[in-house]
């Protein structure tokens, strides 16, 4: 069992904080949904725990399994079985998805001769063509390739926690249902524990969620069960914002005409 | 592509031709040192380079004792490579090595042309003639793997005529200073050139190319692609010149340097220029500096990979785009090699 525990999780960017104390666990097999509207901080929250440039990190912790994470480097919060599928998976010319994984393996003492066929088997069950195998790593693949091969990359990997970035946007409906289908499968099969970030519930079709989370302003306002996403869907999240503050009267003009605008305004 | 048939070597500026196969010589291939030449042949001599576009150039001209030729006929395919290797091997030297390639209409070759040097200071002025008359095929890769204290002013003058295909490769990796100048005239209609070069500078290295495009005639096209980077001390400099006459209506003229920085000691320079007088053409030029991509790095890292290895497949993935593409396939796994080897001697520079 595998326990992903964020506790008081502060984070922003250059001093302005987005991450208002952040409380979540997500164990082996969970499906945790964080949904949110737009500039609640869902992306900074998945950046920040795989540890991407940029953010600094104010307060609380994040740890896999009672390992601190923060104090990781990316490349090791990997190999202590943590995945980000990315929301804009980025493009890396003249290096193949065969090649990167290859690394994976041999900087995690896996054997790298094991890759290509886990690769190719990977590849079969999302839909992802082999003919995309040795090509340069998101070039020129429309946004439901990249995002089966991002789903490849964390089935060969198997890691113990993924966190999924919108993986439901710029996507296809037949990608969406292989992506989503593939990453259900996995919490049984290997106990994938899942934080996947969403504006939708579509993701949410395949994917069985156990939990989901409304984040707003950088804290997580309410969670409930799979009950709650419906609802979200029906009424959005206007029950969860903060009230929109009055607008102020407008002060009155020191030079209107006391006597108004008169008849021949 | 085969391995090579003809192999000439040319050792402090001695030259050694091996025998051309029947085959060749009953087509007539002439590939020969310029004084066997007949009276006709030595009179196409130096048309490309005239008295040269600079001093180091003219410097060549005067004391290149045994230029090499290549003569391909008109309407010759040869069915395999012709290996050059010029190697300066006594330190303290200066050598003026002289390369002309001729390729007669219709006719194809791949030249691959190999320099190097050993460990002693010398000093290199090497000139190529690349002559690709109307309908001609020619592919021509040029590694430099000079010895660490070896100088070179290269110069490279090619020109194409009507409706020929010039794909000229530079790779560059050796040399305390490398220079190279390419001049490259599309000068019949419908010709085409591609320029393409990786090079890698580490420790005090200085690469510097300075690369000309003249288009005087219509409907011609030049596609360059440079790219670069510098580890430790290194510098590089690229210079890029486009000129399309006003003759040369119809013109495609690209030219693209990019430059990877492995260090902050590095230093890499990229000046290119445009000078159009037609209006009839279609002309870019792009020029980047700049450390390996930190989005790049994060991805990489986020699949487990340490960030020195992540930058190692970035930087060959950088380029993959030019070594690929080379003109001599058989070629592309030996340039693969020599550039992971520089990689594994800059890793310690890279971040």
């Amino acid at each position: 069992m595998t326990v992903l525990e964020i506790k008081g999780l502060r984070a922003g960017v250059d001093g302005k904080e987005i991450l208002q104390g952040i409380d979540l666990t997500v164990r082996s097999g969970e499906v945790h949904a964080v949904m949110g509207p737009n500039g609640s901080g869902k992306s900074t929250l998945s950046h920040v725990i795989m540890g991407r440039p940029g953010y600094e990190v104010t307060g609380g912790s994040v740890t896999l399994d009672g390992v601190d994470l923060l104090a990781l480097d990316t490349w090791e919060r990997a190999q202590a079985g943590l995945f980000l599928a990315l929301q804009y998976p980025t493009e890396v010319p003249g290096v193949s998805v065969e090649s990167l994984l290859a690394a994976a393996f041999q900087a995690g003492g896996r054997d790298v001769a094991e890759a290509p066929a886990l690769v190719g088997a990977e590849a079969a069950r999302i839909g992802f063509a082999d003919r995309f195998l040795g090509r340069d790593l998101n070039v020129d693949l429309s946004g439901g390739e990249k995002k089966r091969n991002e789903t490849l990359q964390l089935g060969v990997l198997a890691p113990k926690i993924a966190i999924l970035d919108e993986l439901d946007s710029g996507l296809d409906v037949d990608a969406l249902r292989d992506c989503s289908r593939r990453v259900e499968e996995a919490t049984s099969e290997t106990g994938l524990g899942v934080l996947a970030i969403t504006h939708y519930t579509r993701l949410l079709r395949e994917l069985k969620v156990d939990q989901v989370h409304i984040l707003v302003k950088g804290q997580i306002r309410h969670t409930g069960g799979p009950e709650l996403a419906d609802e979200l869907e029906d009424q959005g999240y206007a029950a969860y914002l903060d009230p929109e503050p009055e607008p102020e009267a407008p002060a009155a003009d020191p030079f209107a005409d006391p006597f108004g605008p008169g008849p021949f305004a | 592509m085969a391995d090579p048939t003809v192999t000439v070597t040319v050792v402090d500026g001695a030259v050694h031709v091996s025998d051309l196969p029947g085959r060749w010589s009953d087509a007539g291939v002439v590939i020969t040192t310029a004084d066997r030449l007949d009276d006709a042949d030595l009179a196409g001599l130096g048309v490309v380079a005239g008295a040269g576009p600079d001093v180091f150039a003219a410097l060549n001209d005067a004391l290149s004792a045994h230029p090499v030729v290549v003569q391909v006929p008109r309407g010759v395919r040869l069915d395999a490579p012709i290996l050059v290797v010029d190697h300066v091997a006594t330190a303290g030297l200066a050598t003026f090595g002289r390369l002309v390639v001729r390729v007669g209409e219709g006719a194809e070759a791949t030249v691959v042309h190999h320099a190097t040097s050993g460990e002693g200071a010398v000093l290199t002025i090497p000139l190529t003639e690349l002559d690709v008359a109307r309908g001609g095929r020619l592919g021509y890769l040029h590694v430099q793997e000079l010895g660490a204290e070896a100088w070179q002013v290269g110069s490279l003058l090619a020109r194409v005529d009507q409706e020929a295909d010039l794909q000229a490769a530079l790779v560059g990796l050796g040399g305390s200073y490398a220079r190279l100048r390419t001049d490259c005239r599309m000068a019949g209609r419908g010709s085409n050139t591609d320029l393409l070069a990786a090079y890698f500078g580490e420790a005090d290295q200085t690469l510097d190319f300075r690369t000309f495009q003249f288009h005087d005639a219509p409907d011609t096209t030049s596609n360059l692609l440079f790219k670069g980077a510098v580890g430790g001390r290194s510098r590089s400099v690229y210079t890029g010149l486009i000129r399309v006459d006003k003759e040369a209506r119809g013109t495609n003229a690209f030219q693209t340097n990019r430059n990877v920085k492995l260090s902050d000691d590095a230093w890499a320079e990229s000046v290119p220029n445009l000078e159009i007088e037609t209006n009839d053409v279609h002309c870019s030029h792009a020029s980047t500096v700049g450390p390996v991509d930190p989005e790049q790095r994060f991805y990489l890292e986020s699949r487990g990979v340490p960030p020195q290895q992540a930058d190692r497949l970035i930087v060959g993935g950088f380029f993959d785009e030019v070594v690929r593409a080379l003109p001599v396939a058989a070629a592309v796994p030996a340039v693969r090699a020599r550039i992971a080897a520089k990689l594994d001697r800059t890793a310690g520079d890279l971040r």
